[in-house]
């Protein structure tokens, strides 16, 4: 019997002992592609030039009457007051309201919890279509399951989803966003800024959606500076959502870049870019915001001055577009991705970081990457 | 008489007792109780959420009979969470990797999901029996472990496929779905209910009726004095270690086999640890976890309403902790007042000796 026993227990061992390895195998690859030593500021390589005349600001105008929607608007874990990705939803519902005349009490905002499950976001869906909420956005990709059923479920109501299509429902706008081009002129910023040719990025949760940013970011900085030496760092793995709202971890996982010599932090965290923030003031080295303008976010305003730039993700002009469109019955209009051409993506320029002599670099990689001459890879 | 009283008495004092402190953290924060309490109500008819409720109850229901096992002979088994987490996307990979016949197809999924549970319990269960490994500090570092393989195991490169923004693995055909109870615009109910029942049923049956059960309870009450009675200690804690584990790879079925049909990045968390609190509220006993099951559902999914009129959701957080917290204390008020006026009754009793024929 006790024999038998060892046996189970010796294979049990062998075989999580294998299980474990498996799982670590995932982290020793991490981080850096460096070839150089750091110390110095980077070599650039030839910058794009600037194009003649800088994009054309989108026809703006033609005044759209929308006091008579009723607007939903169900957010992602976080919800208002994350100072950037549901903040930037949020900002599009706030310029609706102030520009096209949507009451404020005609708005609902509902926000979703972490480690809810599938049913609690089609609850939340359900009750701003039931009580005559038209149309409705869904915050994140998270919620396109929910959003599929309930859609089918109130056929004349609009819905707009932020981050992903819904096969097969017709009333359902999909909202994406070309995240890797806005965080290509981020890494191109963050080589720029950097005085040791050594940079980071801190995002939130290992999943496909970060890693357009981060894979993006990679790009940007080795075509701005090709021996640059870039850090990388998820907060949490797949499935753990808690990486967008632990502000302390992502302030530790910041140092830890830091430490290792990084002077320009980007990071695409949700509510745990505050902790990054704080580091590297804490630090004194810099760091790059996203989806908000985050140099002009209340919120994180106590280290604001550490804010070079911000990756803008504009859910706002999606959000407010999307309301317009649906007031106008135009859903048509709607780009099919939010990317650099149409500035559905884009950098900041808050703060005064950012010189006319980077602007026009900016300005050139951006004028490559619309008419394809540079094609940034949405995988890293 | 008393006996009841005993039990019924403190939980329903704790419920009052939270109800009331959460009422003053509503008046605290501006809102009021009455229509924030009459907002949870009515939500229970609107929509779907009463079919969410009792599905959320069967859930919960598994996930405290998993934490009770481990209970019942002082073994804090807090790794339901990662144990669950495991199972559900072995049992996912299995279910959607094969071709079998409809019935057998989830049946092989179910035993996969119970094994795969078993198997991630039995580390902590293996460095305790022989090591000394205490199971509550191994099963926590289990938990954490346990999102890393489930991320990793999901990657693209490994049995992952992307969705949109999302991440999943292959869906589970439909051979391999169990089919739930359709209330039309009511919700499905899942038909892993009937899972729950039977588990409930076995779980008393097997503590009440059955030499491991009375070894198992003997064990909790006194390790030495059920050692004594050779009980093997060992032995008790490693199957009751596996067969938490095992339980536990079942919470993640009912949503799995019911509705998703796969896993992904949407998958439900942080069961495992109400499992714990539902155990403790219902004292290990069957008809007690069903009812803190309920209790749990009631006010996650009424808790939804509560956005809708401007109260703060998170409440129902409060409310949950304090429910926990002020059950334990109450247990122990009760206890010792039955005590006292069991003292003063055997004290009139031998007082009146002679009076009475």
């Amino acid at each position: 019997m006790r024999r038998r026993m060892r046996g189970v227990a010796v294979a049990a061992i062998a075989l999580t002992s294998v299980m474990t390895m498996a799982a670590c195998a995932k982290d020793s690859g991490g981080g850096t592609n460096s070839n150089t030593g750091t110390g110095a500021a980077c070599e650039f390589a030839e910058a794009p030039s600037a194009p003649a005349t800088s994009n054309t600001s989108a026809a703006a105008g033609d005044k759209v009457d929308a006091s008579a929607l009723k607007i939903g608007l169900a957010y992602d874990i976080g919800g208002r007051g994350d100072a950037s990705f549901n903040d930037s939803a949020a900002a599009g519902l706030d310029k609706a309201i102030a520009d096209m005349g949507v009451k404020k009490e005609n708005t609902r905002e509902l926000s979703a919890a972490p480690n809810e499950d599938e049913s609690a976001k089609q609850t939340r869906l359900r009750q701003l279509a039931s009580e005559g909420f038209n149309p409705i956005i869904g915050v994140g990709f998270a919620y396109a399951e929910s959003m599929k059923l309930v859609a089918a479920e109130f056929p004349a109501v609009k819905f707009g989803l932020v981050d992903s299509a819904v096969e097969g429902a017709t009333n359902v706008t999909p909202l994406l966003f070309a995240e890797q081009e806005g965080s290509f002129l981020a890494g191109v910023i963050a080589a720029y800024q950097s005085k040791k040719c050594h940079v980071g990025f801190v995002g939130g949760v290992e999943i496909p959606l970060i890693q357009k940013f981060e894979a993006g970011y990679f790009q940007g900085a080795q075509a701005a500076a090709p021996k640059i030496q870039v850090e990388k760092k998820y907060i949490t793995p797949a499935g753990d959502f808690t990486g967008f709202q632990d502000a302390p971890k992502g302030q530790e996982a910041a140092k830890g870049q830091i430490d290792k010599g990084a002077d320009v932090i980007y990071q695409a965290a949700g509510a745990s870019g505050k902790g990054i923030f704080s580091a590297a003031k804490q630090a004194g080295v810099l760091a790059i915001g996203v989806d908000s303008d985050q140099y002009n976010q209340a919120t994180v305003a106590d280290t604001k001055d550490v804010i070079v730039s911000s990756m803008l993700k504009r859910v706002d002009v999606a959000v407010y577009d999307f309301v317009k469109a649906v007031a106008k019955n135009d859903l048509a209009s709607l780009p099919k991705v939010f990317d650099l051409k149409v500035n559905g993506v884009g950098y900041a320029t808050s703060g005064g970081k950012i010189d006319a002599k980077l602007q026009g670099i900016l300005e050139g990689y951006k004028a490559q990457i619309i008419e394809g001459k540079i094609k940034v890879k949405d995988k890293p | 008489m008393g006996h009841l009283r005993g039990k019924l008495l403190p939980p329903a004092l704790a419920i009052v007792f939270s109800m009331l402190l959460c009422g003053v953290a509503l008046i605290i924060s501006g809102a009021n109780p009455l229509s924030a309490f009459g907002a949870m109500i009515s939500q229970v008819g609107k929509g779907t959420t009463t079919v969410d409720i009792i599905n959320s109850t069967g859930i919960y229901y598994i996930a405290a009979l998993a934490v009770a096992i481990g209970f019942q002979m002082n073994l804090f088994n807090i790794g339901v969470e990662g144990q669950y987490r495991v199972a559900a996307v072995v049992a996912a990979v299995v279910g959607g990797s094969i071709a079998l016949p409809p019935g057998i197809h989830t049946l092989v999924i179910i035993i996969a999901g119970a094994l795969a549970g078993a198997a991630w319990a039995a580390i902590p269960a293996i460095l305790k029996v022989t090591r000394g490994v205490n199971e509550v500090i191994s099963t926590i570092m289990m938990n954490g472990l346990a999102i890393g393989l489930s991320a990793y195991l999901i990657r693209r490169d490994v049995f992952g496929e992307l969705r949109g923004n999302n991440i999943r693995t292959a869906e589970i055909p439909e051979s391999g779905w169990m089919p739930g109870i359709s209330f039309g615009g009511g919700g499905t109910m899942f038909g892993f209910l009937f899972v729950a029942i039977a588990l409930g049923v076995g779980y008393w049956i097997m503590m009440n009726r059955t030499r491991f059960g009375f070894e198992l309870r003997a064990s909790g009450e006194s390790a030495t004095a059920a050692s004594a009675g050779g009980v093997n200690a060992k032995k008790m804690v490693l199957v009751s270690m596996l067969l938490s584990g095992a339980i536990a790879g079942l919470i993640g079925l009912p949503e799995m086999l019911g509705r998703d049909h796969t896993f992904s990045l949407n998958f439900t968390a942080g069961i495992g640890f109400s499992g714990i609190a539902i155990a403790l509220l219902g004292r290990n006993h069957p008809g007690g976890i069903a009812f803190g099951a309920l209790l749990w559902a009631f006010l996650d999914k009424s808790g939804l309403a509560l956005d809708n009129v401007g109260v703060p959701r998170e409440i129902v957080t409060i409310m949950q902790g304090s429910i926990v917290l002020s059950v334990v204390v109450a247990y122990e008020v009760v206890r010792r007042f039955e005590l006292a006026s069991e003292q003063r009754r055997v004290g009139r009793e031998l007082g009146t000796v002679g009076g009475a024929a």
